[in-house]
């Protein structure tokens, strides 16, 4: 459990992290989502000790983190995989970290077999390949068996079948009743992966929900609808408060009005329907529609909005 | 390479349960870890080891060589300092690597990101520092002192015939222990230069100049002053500790000197504790 409140830290005049409160829970995977920039790794930072917050706490099992009786039991931690001195071997680099948490030498040896490493466990981390970097950090992320895990983008620069191990590694991780943290620019890697979401966005909140609830709130942009009464439906629409855009195809696209509502509209007013279908944007599409306004560098996005699908 | 998804509960199959709060007995382990796991330690004190001790025995056996043909005050300013040759040299050459290898101790943390590991690892950053202080004082007072002796022993050697020096001759004993003490301190010295700056070249830079150049320059200042100032400096009052005698009018003695060296480094080291917790890693 990670639980913060109010959250802030301040670089210079820049509001890296800006209130944010939330709380990570046990036996499911949080995705933490947001644009470049936006804020995660500094909030992450905080969690783990690293930087200081400017104002607000954040507490990691009920304990501010330099609190933990050991750290590594609690909260295994893969931030950037180059918090490592590349002369020291894979083996090496692990043995530093257990023994400050008084882990036993062989538990270096199963995390490395547990990520497939084993092979090059003698073998300076220097020349590690991007993907090897990432399971070295996520071997020594593993160590101490921890209750939380929280990874930063993990599955950057990875080959598909380094990514999706990665998928089912935090699933795994989940299901046996831990904690488990990922932060991502990229909402389609959270769509497989991810039970809750929070989205940030120029450090502030932007959602916080489950990835159904995200879906449902976000994704449906427009109903379509087919008729061969365009023109009666659409006054019926608008008369209900809604809006009715006449397509090229001869379809309407309706805003701002439920789809149970416009069938019943229909029947009741006796238009006959071909089609009644949402139209869905991709999650993609949902989440860069959510932060658009919050993006920090922007480049020229067209608006996502009905007109986007058709 | 394979990696396959760990079973339920594979995980914490091996680990026995906690026993106590992870501190300075295990940050003491890692950070003699860290040290002997990283070829440039061991390299460097090798090869400063082969450099000092190498160089002291070329003068030694070049001064004895040319002995005959030194006119009489020369010989009798080297026969009144045997120790200038045979320990003030070699460990002049060996402070610049005991200087780089301190800085490095913390600055390599920072410069290659292992320090955000590190501090994950041992939130509680005031044991981190002071298990680095530690270990690095014990390894640097182990090499210094077998440094200070092997020189010694060595060039007592091939002084013999012309300058006969005994370890029971006043101060000499000292001197050479004295040297090792020397080589200790600048570690813990340069370490703390490393804590506060935190960037390799900068602080070697900062550490080298201060000892071969503004220390000397300081003797350039007018009157008293200069003299003071140039006492005081850390590393030349440091240095006093391995010269066997001193003039009487030398304004700190051997211990003195030492205590002076020590009251720098501990400052440093205070200031990088505060700068430690106080900054984002």
């Amino acid at each position: 459990m990670i639980e913060a409140e109010g959250l802030t830290k301040r670089f210079g005049d820049r509001l890296a992290v800006d209130g944010l409160s939330f709380t990570v829970r046990p036996g499911q995977v949080t995705g933490f989502l947001g644009p470049n920039g936006a804020g995660k790794s500094t909030t992450m930072r905080m969690i783990l000790g690293l930087d200081a917050p400017t104002s607000g706490r954040v507490r990691v099992s009920g304990q501010p983190y330099a609190k933990l009786a050991n750290p590594l039991r609690e909260v295994g931690a893969l931030l950037d995989a180059k918090a490592i001195h590349g002369g020291r071997t894979a083996y090496n680099h692990l043995l530093c970290l257990a023994q400050t948490n008084n882990l036993p030498r062989r538990r270096v040896g199963e995390v490395l077999e547990l990520v497939g490493l084993t092979g090059v466990a003698k073998k300076r981390s220097r020349g590690f390949s991007l993907g090897m970097g990432q399971r070295l950090g996520i071997a020594s992320a593993l160590l101490g068996d921890p209750k939380i895990l929280m990874f930063d983008e993990p599955v950057n620069g990875l080959d598909p079948e380094g990514i999706l191990w990665i998928r089912n590694l935090m699933k795994a991780l989940a299901a046996e009743g831990r904690t488990v943290f990922v932060s991502s620019h990229l909402m389609s890697e959270m769509e497989n992966t991810a039970d809750h979401l929070l989205v940030i966005g120029r450090g502030k909140m932007i959602a916080d929900c489950t990835v159904k609830e995200f879906i449902d709130q976000n994704s449906v942009l427009a109903i379509r609808v087919r008729t061969p009464d365009a023109a009666a439906l659409a006054g019926l629409v608008t008369t209900a408060g809604g809006k009715a855009v006449r397509e090229s195809d001869g379809s309407l696209l309706v805003t701002e009005l439920a789809m149970d509502r416009i069938g019943d509209l229909a029947f009741d007013g006796g238009v006959r329907l071909h089609e009644l279908s949402p139209l869905q944007a991709s999650l993609e599409q949902a989440f860069m529609e959510l932060t658009k306004d919050s993006v920090e560098f922007h480049a020229a996005v067209p608006a996502i909005g009905p007109e986007a699908l058709r | 390479m394979t990696a396959t998804i760990p079973a339920p509960g594979s995980l914490a199959a091996s680990l026995p349960p906690a026993s106590g709060r992870s501190g300075f007995i295990g940050m003491l382990r890692s950070e003699w870890t860290k040290l002997r796991t990283v070829r440039s330690t061991m390299w460097s004190l090798l090869a400063m080891a082969a450099i000092s001790i190498g160089l002291m025995s070329l003068f030694a056996w070049v001064s004895m060589r040319r002995w005959d043909r030194f006119d009489p005050e020369e010989r009798l300013s080297l026969a009144h300092r045997p120790l200038e040759i045979i320990l003030a040299r070699p460990v002049f050459i060996a402070q610049l690597v005991v200087a780089v290898l301190g800085v490095m101790v913390i600055s390599a943390e920072y410069t290659t990101g292992m320090i955000r590991s590190t501090l994950q690892a041992q939130p509680r950053r005031l044991t981190v520092l002071a298990a680095k202080v530690t270990v690095f004082a014990a390894l640097m007072l182990v090499v210094g002192e077998a440094l200070s002796f092997a020189a010694f022993f060595l060039g007592r050697q091939l002084i013999a015939a012309h300058i006969p020096v005994q370890l029971s001759d006043p101060g000499v004993a000292r001197s050479v222990v004295g040297a090792g003490l020397y080589i200790a301190m600048l570690g813990l010295f340069s370490l703390a230069f490393g804590a506060i700056i935190r960037h390799t070249a900068g602080a070697i830079t900062a550490v080298l100049g201060l000892i071969l150049i503004v220390s000397n320059l300081t003797n350039l200042l007018p009157d008293s002053w200069g003299a003071h100032i140039n006492a005081w400096m850390p590393t030349n009052a440091g240095q006093l500790i391995y010269e066997p005698t001193l003039a009487p009018d030398h304004l700190l003695t051997q211990w003195q000197g030492y205590a002076v060296f020590g009251g720098w480094t501990a400052l440093l080291l205070a200031v990088a504790a505060v700068l430690l917790v106080r900054r984002d890693a």
